[in-house]
């Protein structure tokens, strides 16, 4: 094998962080090559910077012997260089082939292509009819759109970033067997991931980014998950010891709940029955963009179903808004951080009126108290160590982490008595999420309620007492979390909603 | 004109007439709305169409020429537009507003020693033979060049969007600008030069109304043309075809609302008068009340600002 | 080269230092624009941006024009927080004056002091309602409320002309299409209170629902929400906030305001229906509002320096032969300068130097 790709001492500042940091490390022609590091870890910077997408402030790049210097992701394609995003860059309103020709340079004429996506997307495994409309696909399928775009042109070097953070288990195999034979093909992928399981499963080489700095390399085949993690963490794995489960009284019943989505590409609930008791925590799994967030927007009163729909300690809620909702001690914390947890340019002050109003009394007839409001942001900020110089700044100006931190400590500090999360630890450093899941393990330990909606299934596997999966906007049978497989879970997220194990007749 | 007496064969000519300069600022607009921008500008860009377009025309006593004038003024005034919104990221609402009310102002300024003139006559298009053809001759082979020209527009415009690259990659801008970004396309330059291109058509739209429908220079005489034109867009549902329908459907409601009025009807004119603009709310509603099937027609990104980052 | 670089934190310098860069940016480039005309810039920026502040007469004209324009872009200001585009002021300011006018000339011949305020309660009922047209449309069936609040302008203008050739025309007026002169009736005329500076009635009115909108915006939960649905449409409904309600709101207190500023314009300056009555307030007063920085007392700055672009332009056209439609260009520039500056505030402008 020879040299395909060689890195050396590429370096890129952004404002107030050095992203990488003198870094060196070759791709071999045909070898999966792994890029291992946390959230943060600069990863995406590093990638951006072989696809042309971001310049480096230093260092040099050489591909196939020649000085490569993508100045545009048009020139990286032009030299055989081709990426899988993580969010991809597809457009909903627009077809397969139509989004396929727009990611190529010098596309063939409509007939011809659509042609080759059928013949392509069938060799590796990854069937695609081109006439369909983006929107209308699954996460899974559009993953397929972005991969036989790119290997339409012919790549030598495949990027995909973070690939089945979107996949079902199955998926996952599926996508594992096209890239080996796209290796044994000759074509060498760069696999960007912070799963260690898939990197010792799939990749020849690793190279292992911390803090923007190559720390290690290593072959993933003569290492464990345990000694993976350590280089990538960089000290011993810590594991969090499950509490004692001893569930209370029923707080939050959901049942033949539907919504039809009014969204043209959104999804609808259908038929969604769980019993969510006090001191539980109820982990939902699932591929995203499965009901995820019309789950959430239900329960947090955003949008409205039938009120027998949602029962709160017996009440019949569904008609209710989020702020009668507050009053009765249910509460959420969305996904996206900024634009619906928090306003972005709006201070953390006024962010923690946002949803604090109600239950701390920040505007008892409609005045606002400035210093208990105050007051309140300050408390979040020192009990659940959100890093920020004070509540006055922007909600946009703190980091992801911190800004969760906040948004999740708001809703504990009201002391609900069922508390809905979505993602709490989307996009948060190790030590962050950490913090996070103690707090909504204790929060109920101390007697509530708690969903936590997730797409990381060992997150779930760590905090939840029952589980069930999100899919295509059904939700699976609430089972205890204890005793559980992956291939279990797998099934179930592939639309086997009964589950094989604990069904009853 | 006296309305009392016409046929339907020409009320059906005067229609035509009557719907040019909406149906050129809305082919327009719907290609700078398909990149994802919102010019509320329209009026304003227009105006000052008409404006140019009849300065020119009287100056070098060619309507053609005028029509050039005009486009090009459209042009370089939505370029203010354009540098603003694309460039120094401003809110497009407001940005488009600032363009009417100083496209209104410019053109006052511009064609204050214009009043009162007439401005060269526009031929028309007559074929031997065939526009003397009873009905048909008339409805086909008896209209100007810009008539013509606005429909070959339209069809070029379609063949554009929904045929070529360079349409595909523009409507790409409109729906997801981001990862079109990310896919290596210029998002702001294409914006840029869809705005332009709008710009150029409302010129036309508001030069056809100083130069052939009215035909003289009067402040603020696009009397909201250009309004209308926007809220053509959303009748179309951002489908070239459907703009000719929309256009032409008003076109016939000013008609008959002009032919009511002299046909001195009971109601009075003031009232007749509203009818278009009433309708104009009326279609709005109408196309916008099936929330799920607007939002698959609106261009995903329509009116909001991109700043690459990286 | 030049590039632009987001701002952690917008800079408040900026938010107060822009609407200041966008009027002197407009001297200067106005000033070649007048240059380029043949007319003295100096003279004409003098006439535009200080005689108006500092000649006694034009003072107390001051107030009379800048008055409406505060009180239309106040009411504008509050909707534009929430993402609520009325641009159709125009529209509800005749609207107000209409159905104030109408109640004033029904009670001709009565006296008594509560006829004022009952045609001030009537006008603003008058422009809320016109402005909950656009409200109920956007609720109900998701109309675009930019432009259906427009057209509703040229409905109204039409209306009007219909009322002053039908009901509203003057008994004794020969004909003419007009109303009775409201203004030189004792009790439907608006009283002045500060004679010299131009300070009536109306006026006192304006400082007082000033006042009000800075309380709303500032201190209570409605403006908190207002402010939030515009920042963050998702958050706002996740913070319990009912959009159609924002919708509603914003625009009938848009509406009230746009109606009560006619009907003073009628009882005050203007004294009588006619076709021409409508001249622009309503379109001016979102260059009011933008120039202000939607901030109560930004608006109040802004309004008094568009009235003297009212008045300086009226000066300049007798004593420079200014055409009217350069008012207009000044201040269709002053936003255009406006809008472009105000990127300053959210991103900083650095300079890179060119890689190799």
């Amino acid at each position: 094998m020879s040299t395909l790709l060689e890195i050396n001492g590429l370096s890129k500042s952004y404002p107030g962080v050095k992203a990488n940091d003198d870094i060196s490390f070759a791709i071999q022609e045909g070898e999966i090559h792994a890029l291992l590091g946390e959230n943060g870890a600069g990863k995406s910077t590093l990638v951006k910077m072989i696809y042309g997408l971001v310049k480096p402030d230093e260092g040099t790049m050489v591909l196939n012997g020649a000085a490569y210097t993508p100045a545009k992701p048009h020139a990286a394609r032009a030299s055989g260089v081709s990426m899988v995003f993580q969010h991809f860059s597809l457009f909903e309103a627009l077809t397969v082939a139509e989004n396929i020709t727009l990611g190529m340079d010098d596309a063939p004429n409509r007939k011809e292509l659509s042609a080759k996506i059928r013949s392509v997307s069938q060799d590796y495994g990854l069937p695609l009819d081109p006439d369909r409309l983006i929107g209308d696909m699954s996460v899974g399928e559009r993953q397929r759109v972005e991969i036989i775009r790119c290997l339409l042109q012919n790549p030598r070097l495949l990027i995909m970033d973070e690939p089945t953070s979107v996949l079902t288990p199955q998926e996952v195999d599926t996508l594992f067997g096209t890239l080996r034979k796209l290796s044994a093909d000759g074509v060498a992928i760069l696999y960007i991931s912070h799963k260690l399981d898939e990197i010792l499963a799939l990749c020849d080489h690793a190279t292992i980014l911390r803090m923007g700095k190559v720390v290690d390399t290593c072959t993933p085949k003569e290492e464990t998950a345990k000694s993976l993690a350590e280089m990538m963490i960089g000290g011993e794995l810590e594991i969090h010891a499950q509490t004692e489960f001893n569930p209370g009284a029923d707080a939050l019943v959901v049942k033949g709940l539907t919504l039809m989505s009014d969204d043209a590409f959104g999804t609808s609930l259908k038929n969604v029955n769980f019993t969510l008791r006090k001191g539980e925590v109820l982990g939902i799994g699932g591929v995203a963009g499965n009901g995820q967030d019309e789950i959430l927007a239900v329960l947090s009163g955003e949008e409205k179903v039938e009120a027998e729909m949602v029962r709160l300690n017996g009440e019949a809620v569904g008609q209710m808004g989020p702020n009668e909702r507050r009053v009765k001690g249910l509460l959420s914390a969305p996904e996206e951080r900024l634009g619906h947890a928090a306003a972005p340019a709006m201070s953390l002050s006024k962010n923690a009126f946002l949803t604090g109003r109600i239950r701390k009394k920040l505007a008892p007839g409609g005045v606002m108290k400035s210093r208990r409001t105050n007051r309140f942001a300050r408390e979040i900020i020192e009990k659940f160590d959100v890093r920020t110089p004070g509540i006055h700044v922007a909600a946009k100006a703190l980091s992801g982490g911190n800004l969760q931190k906040f948004v999740i400590g708001r809703e504990v500090l009201q002391s609900p008595q069922v508390l809905v999360v979505n993602q709490p630890t989307w996009g948060v450093d190790a030590a962050a999420a950490a913090s996070i899941r103690q707090a909504l393990r204790q929060l109920a330990a101390d007697g509530a309620a708690v969903i936590v909606i997730s797409q990381d299934l060992d997150e779930l596997m760590e905090m939840s007492d029952t589980f069930a999966v999100l899919s295509e906007g059904r939700l699976s049978k609430q089972q205890p979390s204890e005793g559980l497989t992956i291939e279990e879970i797998g099934l179930m997220m592939g639309g086997d909603l009964e589950g094989t194990h604990h069904a009853e007749a | 004109m006296d309305f009392s007496s016409l046929s339907p064969v020409a009320m059906i000519v005067l229609l035509i007439g009557a719907a040019t300069p909406i149906l050129l600022a809305a082919i327009g607009e719907l290609v700078v709305e398909k990149s994802g921008v919102l010019n509320l500008g329209v009026e304003g860009m227009m105006i000052i169409g008409a404006v140019c377009g009849f300065i020119v025309a009287v100056n070098t006593d060619s309507p053609m020429l005028g029509l050039v004038g005009a486009a090009v003024g459209g042009a370089i005034v939505s370029m203010v537009f354009a540098f603003l919104t694309q460039y120094l990221l401003s809110n497009q609402v407001a940005t488009g507003l600032a363009l009417t009310l100083f496209g209104l102002g410019m053109a006052a300024l511009m064609g204050r020693s214009y009043n009162g003139i007439r401005p060269p006559r526009m031929p028309r298009l007559e074929v031997e033979g065939l526009t003397d053809l009873p009905v048909v001759g008339r409805l086909f082979f008896s209209h100007d060049p810009v008539i013509y020209g606005s429909l070959v527009l339209v069809f070029a415009v379609w063949y554009f969007l929904n045929r070529t690259r360079s349409g595909l990659v523009l409507r790409a801008c409109g729906e997801n600008h981001e990862a079109a970004h990310s896919l290596g396309y210029n998002v702001q330059l294409i914006r840029f030069g869809a705005i332009m291109f709008g710009g150029a058509c409302a010129g036309l739209g508001g030069a056809y109304v100083s130069l052939v429908r009215v035909p003289q220079w009067t402040e603020g005489m696009t009397a909201g043309v250009g309004w209308i034109a926007l809220a053509i867009v959303v009748f179309a549902a951002w489908k070239p075809w459907r703009v000719i329908l929309g256009a032409y459907m008003f076109g016939g409601i000013t008609i008959l609302q002009l032919s009511l009025q002299a046909l001195g009807i009971s109601i009075s004119g003031a009232y007749l008068s509203m009818t278009p603009y009433i309708v104009t709310i009326v279609v709005l509603v109408i196309m916008s009340a099936d929330r799920k099937k607007a939002s698959i027609n609106a261009p995903a990104c329509l009116g909001k600002s991109f700043h690459a980052s990286h | 080269m030049l590039r632009l670089e987001q701002r952690q934190q917008s800079s408040k310098t900026m938010l107060y230092l822009t609407p200041v860069l966008a009027v002197v940016s407009t001297m200067v480039v106005g000033g070649a624009l007048f240059l380029a005309m043949g007319i003295n810039p100096f003279d004409a920026i003098y006439l535009l941006f200080i005689d108006p502040f500092i000649d006694s007469y034009n003072l107390s004209q001051l107030f009379v024009k800048a008055s409406p324009l505060i009180l239309i872009a106040m009411g504008l200001s509050i909707g534009f927080k929430a993402g609520v585009w009325n641009i159709g002021a125009e529209g509800q300011f005749v609207i107000g004056a209409l159905s104030g006018g109408a109640v004033g000339l029904a009670l001709w011949g009565s006296t008594g002091w509560w006829i004022l305020p009952l045609m001030a309660v009537a006008a603003a009922i008058g422009g809320a309602l016109w402005a909950l047209i656009p409200a109920v449309l956007k609720i109900r069936f998701n109309a675009n409320e930019i432009l259906v609040s427009l057209m509703l302008v040229y409905v109204a203008e039409n209306l009007l002309a219909q009322m002053v050739q039908g009901v509203l025309r003057n008994p004794e007026g020969m004909g003419f299409p007009e109303s009775r002169n409201l203004a030189r009736n004792d009790p439907t005329s608006l009283p002045d209170f500060f004679d010299p500076l131009g300070i009536d009635a109306g006026g006192v009115v304006m400082l007082l629902l000033l006042a009000g909108a800075f309380f709303l915006l500032q201190k209570h939960a409605l403006g908190f929400q207002i402010k939030l649905t515009g920042e963050s449409p998702r958050a706002a409904r996740f913070a319990g906030v009912k959009p159609g309600i924002i919708i509603a709101v914003t625009l009938g207190i848009s509406g009230a305001a746009a109606g009560l500023a006619g009907l003073f314009e009628l009882t005050g300056a203007a004294g009588k229906l006619t076709i021409d009555f409508p001249v622009g307030y309503g379109f001016t007063a979102i260059i009011v509002a933008f120039l202000g920085r939607l901030n109560p007392i930004g608006i109040l700055l802004a309004g008094v320096v568009l009235a003297g672009t009212y008045i300086g332009g009226e000066n300049a056209q007798f004593l420079l032969k200014l055409p009217a439609a350069a008012v207009t260009v000044f201040q269709g520039m002053m936003l255009f300068f406006l809008l472009g500056f105000e990127i300053l505030i959210n991103y900083r402008v650095i300079r890179v130097r060119r890689a190799a």
